[in-house]
């Protein structure tokens, strides 16, 4: 029950200059959840309609449970997809939307109209939408919507469940509940479930391994934790959360700072010159200092004292679980920095790093 | 909800000022111009007794030329959902060269003067026609009957069914063909189930455009049709053969007839359109 892609390259139609897939190769194991994440334009939904057959690629392939899918049709591959705008079909109630895999289905394989109707009625239940199966799709609101589409995609029990930013329509709580159940709902009927979106919080919530992809390339392909203890490229660290960076060198072992009132430290194994560190608000740690950057109280977040540290030359915000009195004169510790080089991740500095 | 409490719900809504004056603007337009000339069409043939009314719905020939009129209107009309559903498909998903200029065409009926288009039928399927001369030849006669009639009235009805359900199919989200496809459907069940019924309340109103128009057309239809009493002469012909022998009774009445089955025939399509567009259009199955 495994998805595999290998080496998928794809050109925007009639503009072969312009690739929307770069050379893409993943591996999605069975029964795993996998969230595609990325910026607007980076090919996540490209990927996810190529998997699903919905669209052609010049060269590589597809393969779904150890077999080669490339030339199957996305009728024959089996596999449920949710549309970020659902695709319900308008005509039919919500009972015959979810029907409708069975519905069409040659009379030798369709289930007997009561068994159809079982089938619905328990996803209705699972959809926990059990006296909805009457109601045309338009009276829904987006949340039940999206949890039909889901649904329907389920009717014929494919074992690969594709969804395309199904949470985008629907407001911050709702989003919050349908995420948590769906989750549950992979984890309870042994799903491989590959999720499409540009929220990388969503994605951190949700999903076993997160695949980072930027100008039709995969970027990192990780788990939540690996992904933000060694970010791959600076691009990585800054789509998962808010980062402050420090612009610097190392000599001889030691992380020295562009910015004055920022504290060295050392970085054993780490080879001379330029480097850059990257590091989330909430890391840095701040003393108070004789002649350091003046500190400010801006706000609060998550119970961290927002504080706005001016560096001379620019503000940076961070955020302390302890609270700095107006004014206190401090020096920054950021030895829980990620450092790049050209692009990269210096992976030396992460052996000895939490 | 009843019609006043909707009327204050919507007054209470519309963020467009004026709505007393748009009322009364509406009704007094449509009075003047609809209401006004239907009524003196109802009221006239009863000026002179309802004995010359009764006399004059009597006569077989009238009869004759609105069953031909409503017949072959409807003809028309359910020839041309179908070839106008494809037209509608080949323009807005073809990429066919040529696409804008036929799309262009297409409203060409409208335009051109119904006369010309009468003659220009005439010419083309009469038996020395380019079309009629080789349709001769295999025993089909279009020009100067029935079937002359339907021809001419499909021309002038196409592009109503073209221009109801074109904006609805461009306007129908990719989505739902990949769905229906994903789900395992088949091409033509992905036709049949979701895009036909989706397009058909355009398709039932395009439907009862072409209807009343392929009904009230007569300058189109009297070059073909050769126009024999009781064969192929149209109501609309009738009552200007009445006019011209002065029988204004007659005339009327001919008209209150065809005014009454029109109310009718349009309110059953109405009718229809609400039934399939159940689901379709919110408000449209309360």
């Amino acid at each position: 029950m495994s998805v595999r892609i290998e080496n998928l390259v794809r050109t925007a139609p009639g503009n072969a200059s312009k690739v929307l897939l770069d050379g893409v190769s993943l591996d999605v194991p069975d029964g795993s959840f996998m969230a595609l994440v990325g910026p607007s334009g980076a090919g996540k939904t490209t990927l996810l309609r190529a998997i699903a057959g919905l669209d052609a690629f010049q060269s590589g392939s597809v393969v779904i449970d150890e077999r080669d899918a490339t030339g199957l049709s996305a009728r024959d591959r089996n596999i449920g997809f949710v549309f970020q705008n659902y695709a319900l079909f308008r005509n039919m109630t919500v009972a015959r939307n979810i029907s409708f895999g069975l519905d069409v289905m040659s009379r030798s394989q369709r289930p007997p109209q009561a068994e159809i109707d079982r089938r619905v009625q328990e996803l209705l239940d699972l959809i926990h939408l059990p006296d909805m199966g009457g109601v045309w799709p338009q009276r829904l609101s987006g949340g039940q919507r999206q949890r039909v589409a889901l649904a329907r995609a389920l009717a014929t029990r494919p074992r690969h469940l594709l969804l395309d930013e199904p949470f985008g329509a629907l407001d911050p709580v709702v989003r919050r509940s349908v995420r948590e159940w769906l989750r549950a709902l992979h984890d309870q009927l042994g799903l491989t479930t590959i999720l499409v979106t540009h929220d990388h919080e969503e994605a951190l919530d949700v999903s076993d391994r997160l695949v980072v992809m930027q100008d039709g390339r995969i970027v990192q392909d990780a788990g939540p934790d690996a992904l933000e203890a060694r970010p791959a490229t600076p691009f990585v660290m800054e789509f998962l959360g808010e980062t402050l960076k420090f612009a610097g060198q190392v000599s001889g072992g030691m992380f020295i700072p562009a910015d004055p009132h920022v504290a060295r430290f050392s970085v054993p194994g780490v080879a001379d010159g330029e480097i850059i560190a990257l590091i989330r608000p909430h890391e840095v740690r701040i003393t108070s200092a004789v002649n350091g950057a003046p500190a400010r109280k801006v706000g609060l977040r998550y119970g961290f004292a927002r504080l706005a540290v001016d560096m001379g030359d620019r503000v940076v915000d961070i955020l302390s679980a302890t609270p700095w009195d107006v004014g206190e004169s401090v020096e920054l510790h950021i030895d829980a920095a990620r450092l790049f080089r050209n692009g990269r991740m210096v992976e030396e500095r992460c052996d000895g790093w939490a | 909800m009843t019609v006043a409490a909707s009327l204050r719900s919507r007054r209470a809504r519309d963020p467009l000022p004026g709505f007393r004056l748009a009322l009364g603007g509406t009704l007094l337009w449509v009075g003047l111009i609809v209401a006004l000339p239907l009524t003196a069409l109802i009221v006239r043939p009863w000026q002179e007794g309802p004995s010359a009314m009764l006399a004059a719905l009597h006569d077989g020939r009238m009869f004759a030329a609105l069953r031909v009129s409503f017949t072959t209107a409807l003809l028309a009309a359910l020839i041309d959902v179908p070839l106008g559903l494809t037209l509608a498909w080949a323009l807005v998903r073809g990429r066919l060269p040529g696409r804008r200029i036929a799309d262009g065409l297409i409203d060409l009926p409208f335009a051109i003067p119904t006369a010309v288009t009468g003659i220009t039928l005439a010419t083309l399927y009469g038996p020395q026609g380019w079309l009629g001369a080789p349709l001769a030849k295999l025993g089909l006669s279009i020009a100067y009957s029935a079937t002359g009639i339907v021809v001419a009235l499909m021309f002038v009805g196409l592009p109503f069914i073209v221009r109801s359900v074109e904006p609805v199919l461009r306007d129908l989200p990719p989505e739902l063909e990949e769905a229906a496809g994903l789900l395992g459907a088949r091409p033509w069940q992905t036709v049949w189930r979701v895009i036909l019924p989706t397009l058909l309340p355009a398709a039932v109103s395009g439907f009862g455009l072409a209807f009343a128009r392929g009904i009230g057309e007569y300058g189109s239809v009297i070059f073909i049709a050769g126009n024999q009493p009781y064969h192929s002469e149209i109501a609309p012909l009738l009552v200007v053969v009445r006019l011209q022998e002065y029988d204004y009774a007659g005339a009327t009445s001919i008209a209150f007839v065809l005014l009454v089955i029109s109310s009718l025939c349009l309110a059953a399509v109405a009718w229809l359109r609400r039934r399939v567009a159940r689901g379709l259009i919110v408000g449209a199955d309360e």
